[in-house]
């Protein structure tokens, strides 16, 4: 939603891009209640991003055919649902990480992976260092964050994972992966 | 006090399924329900702030044109305004209080820095947390 209508000052002429999207945008809006509906299996993945989330299961939860499920969460909310699940497990790893003395196996398996192989390479693609740096990282800053209500602060650390992970570690390796892999696919 | 915030509005997709959620499921009180032609100015109030109003409102023209209004409705329905905090005294009673009553809650009440807080939706899709007073109320 960052585009166009609610921002843009009259006294400016559109540019090419900004009426190409607000055109796109009104030709394809989606009504609020799809949204709404959408919405509901956002809520149920950051309530319970450990679990695991196929499209079928998140289809049911937002009312939403499973044929159209994916593209409409991505078209509402930037992202597939796969990658923005995979962005609330490194966000709350990274918080218990910094909030908790567990261990990083510990850590990994109550945020949803089954190895700690899987655990550690996907993290150090999305935040660049491993979950040991981090944690290391956090205790040697040791700064005081209390006043901000626990959620939103959790929010503010959220990672911003605009790539797939698998395209972000094959433009860090310039393509030495192989392109097959699915990560996002549960 | 007679200074300080009085009203602060939400946008909602439908008035009186707003205001049957913020009466009967959370225990506001109507404090203003005035109407003129298609347009709606509708505040609620919690019983223990009597100086504070909550505005139930439509986007909706005249006051919008119906594009912006529109895109309101969608910003909303996808959880996208401003996060909202009601105080309560008791964290985990409200929630089975709430979710008797048929309140979408987002997250369970969870045990955090020495309060307890919970999550839900009102059926619009503004999301509220909501906090556990702490015992010791020196700071806000």
């Amino acid at each position: 939603m960052g585009d166009g209508a609610l921002t843009r000052t009259p006294d400016r002429p559109l540019t090419g891009t900004e009426r190409g999207s607000k055109q796109a945008r009104e030709r394809i809006g989606q009504p609020p209640e799809l949204l709404r509906r959408l919405l509901r299996a956002k809520d149920r993945m950051d309530a319970a991003s450990h679990e695991e989330w196929p499209v079928p299961r998140l289809a049911r939860v937002s009312g939403v055919s499973e044929a159209h499920f994916a593209r409409s969460f991505k078209e509402a909310f930037g992202v597939p649902p796969h990658r923005y699940l995979l962005t609330r497990r490194i966000e709350r790893a990274k918080a218990l990480l910094r909030d908790t003395d567990l261990p990083i196996t510990e850590i990994a398996f109550q945020t949803g992976w089954n190895s700690l192989g899987t655990f550690g390479r996907t993290f150090r693609d999305v935040t660049g260092e491993s979950p040991g740096e981090l944690r290391a990282r956090e205790k040697a800053a040791g700064h005081q964050l209390e006043p901000v209500p626990a959620c939103f602060l959790s929010a503010a650390h959220r990672p911003d994972l605009k790539t797939a992970v698998l395209e972000k570690r094959r433009q860090d390796a310039d393509g030495s992966m192989s392109g097959s892999q699915q990560m996002e696919v549960s | 006090m007679s200074q300080g915030v009085g009203v602060v509005g939400l946008y909602v997709r439908d008035q009186e399924e707003a205001l049957q959620f913020y009466v009967e499921k959370l225990g506001f009180h109507v404090h203003t329900d005035a109407r003129n032609g298609d347009y709606r100015w509708l505040t609620v109030q919690h019983p223990d702030q009597p100086s504070f109003q909550l505005g139930l409102f439509m986007p909706q023209p005249p006051v919008l044109d119906e594009a912006t209004a529109q895109a309101l409705r969608e910003i909303v329905a996808k959880g996208a305004m401003p996060p909202l905090v009601l105080v309560v005294d008791d964290c985990r009673a409200a929630y089975e209080r709430m979710r008797a009553r048929g309140v979408e809650f987002t997250q369970e009440p969870v045990d955090r820095y020495g309060s307890v807080d919970a999550g839900f939706r009102d059926p619009s899709g503004n999301g509220w947390k909501m906090i556990e007073a702490r015992r010791d109320a020196g700071r806000a």
